[in-house]
């Protein structure tokens, strides 16, 4: 516990020693402004809630969470850390879990910082504060779920730029999932449950369904199972491929 | 200290190191010498639980590296080939991350911290970002990192690469401080090293074990580069 909060901190703090981090929190909140109060039409909708805004954080996540998840083991091969790490007095699950805690710590502040868009919702209107306190749950815990996607293909390579279309790729495929688009053409030819359980991987599902304000334990479940999964698949990779 | 036996490692059908046996006990100072490829860089990995060996063992201070590999990691410090380092961090807060991870704490780590910092003379760059430090002082960092927690057991692949003739004699002179009661391994392309600080060579090529001796049994073949092209190259060479 001790040594994964060693890592976890000197992590963290390496976002903040680099531009990364700067650039990423201020490309996510202009981002998030623009598609909200242009795309999304906040004013116009004129109802005091966020939906608009949580709306597109999948798509959001979708191109920047890869661009956070592609160094975190990609970058230790290339500059030969990993060997340094590997050979540190920790074990493998505390370093998958410190590297992890710390990129979705990252991201939680990147999350947090769109606090102004609670507190202009909050001015304009009377808003369901407990719906958008699930969204923010939700949020996070979808950013969670892309990260951990994103880490186990960064294990894989030591090319950045490899991590990221790859980790796009495959978070593009678990948001599509669950687009009435994709069930539509499978469901003409597959059996219902086949359709559900495609629906039931999708991270749109699964987030609309928080979004709602509706607290059901098998949306945790689904994210908390598929970041654990992750990391134990990221964990087999490093320990199968740790030299090259 | 150190224990292999019978260590092979094979990447796909190329045998890096093909059943190698040797111990290294506290005081010695052991040289690996040998071409490049030769599976010196191979062996320290293995020794170091950086890598799986194909078959055999390796125990450290008598914890095994497979089975008890934090138990053996925490007994070991390591340089590896071209002393990574995180880019961002500088010295101070780098060494500062190890020794944390090393169970270092309070005043004992302010103390070895500033005693390891004056043994490699990091004082003047401590505050600079590692990734803009020559490659000399990156050496220096990372056998700072390799020696802050006093290990019995030291691997130091190429440690004087890329330092200027006076570091070098610097960093041997520290070698042979440390060796009285450590057990040593470094690897090394420069000869004359092993006779300035080696208590015993082992020359190494196509991932097996030539020559196992001490630098002076190796001098008595002759002059020392004859000698390693002979060992290495299986081929006589001709007395000029």
């Amino acid at each position: 516990m001790k040594n994964t909060l060693i890592l976890f901190k000197r992590e963290l703090r390496g976002y903040f020693a680099t531009p990364v981090a700067y650039v990423f929190i201020v490309i996510f909140l202009i981002l998030n402004g623009w598609v909200t109060f242009y795309l999304g039409q906040f004013y116009e909708q004129e109802r005091a809630d966020l939906q608009v805004f949580f709306n597109f954080h999948p798509w959001l996540y979708l191109f920047l969470i890869p661009a956070v998840s592609m160094r975190l083991w990609a970058e230790e091969r290339k500059t030969g850390t990993i060997e340094l790490l590997m050979t540190l007095p920790v074990s493998m699950a505390q370093t998958v879990i410190a590297k992890f805690a710390a990129a979705w710590a990252f991201t939680g502040i990147a999350l947090v910082l769109t606090f102004p868009m609670w507190i202009t919702v909050n001015y304009l209107g009377t808003p369901d504060n407990g719906v958008i306190l699930a969204s923010y749950v939700g949020s996070f815990l979808m950013a969670g779920g892309y990260l951990a996607i994103g880490a186990c293909i960064s294990a894989l390579t030591k090319n950045q730029v490899v991590a990221f279309v790859v980790s796009l790729m495959l978070c593009l495929v678990f948001i599509l999932a669950g687009f009435p688009m994709v069930l539509d053409f499978i469901s003409g030819w597959t059996p219902q449950p086949v359709v559900d359980a495609v629906r039931s991987f999708s991270f749109l599902t699964h987030f609309n369904s928080i979004m709602k304000g509706v607290i059901d334990v098998r949306d945790f479940l689904f994210f908390g199972s598929l970041m654990a999964m992750c990391l134990f698949a990221n964990a087999v990779i490093l320990d199968l491929k740790k030299a090259d | 200290m150190i224990d292999i036996k019978n260590l092979s490692k094979s990447f796909g059908p190329f045998r890096a190191v093909d059943n190698i046996s040797f111990s290294v006990q506290r005081g010695e100072v052991l040289g690996f010498l040998g071409p490049n490829g030769a599976g010196k860089s191979t062996t320290m990995k293995m020794i170091t639980g950086f890598l799986t060996p194909t078959s055999g063992s390796v125990a450290v201070c008598g914890h095994d590296v497979a089975t008890a590999p934090i138990a053996a990691k925490q007994k070991l410090g390591y340089l590896p080939e071209g002393a990574p380092a995180y880019p961002d961090m500088t010295p101070a807060a780098f060494l500062d991350f190890i020794a944390d991870v090393r169970g270092l704490s309070g005043d004992a780590k302010r103390t070895r911290l500033a005693e390891v910092i004056g043994l490699v003379h990091l004082e003047g760059v401590l505050h600079q970002r590692i990734e803009t430090l020559s490659k000399g002082f990156k050496r220096r960092v990372g056998l700072a990192q390799a020696i802050i927690h006093d290990p019995e057991v030291l691997v130091l692949d190429e440690p004087t690469d890329g330092l200027d003739p006076n570091q070098k004699h610097e960093v041997r002179t520290l070698i042979r401080r440390m060796s009285k009661d450590k057990a040593i391994v470094l690897s090394t392309h420069i000869l004359e090293e092993v006779e300035a600080v080696c208590t015993r060579a082992i020359i190494i090529a196509r991932g097996r074990i030539l020559f196992d001796a001490s630098p002076a049994d190796l001098q008595k073949e002759g002059p020392l580069d004859e000698v390693f092209r002979r060992i290495t190259t299986g081929e006589r060479v001709a007395a000029s």
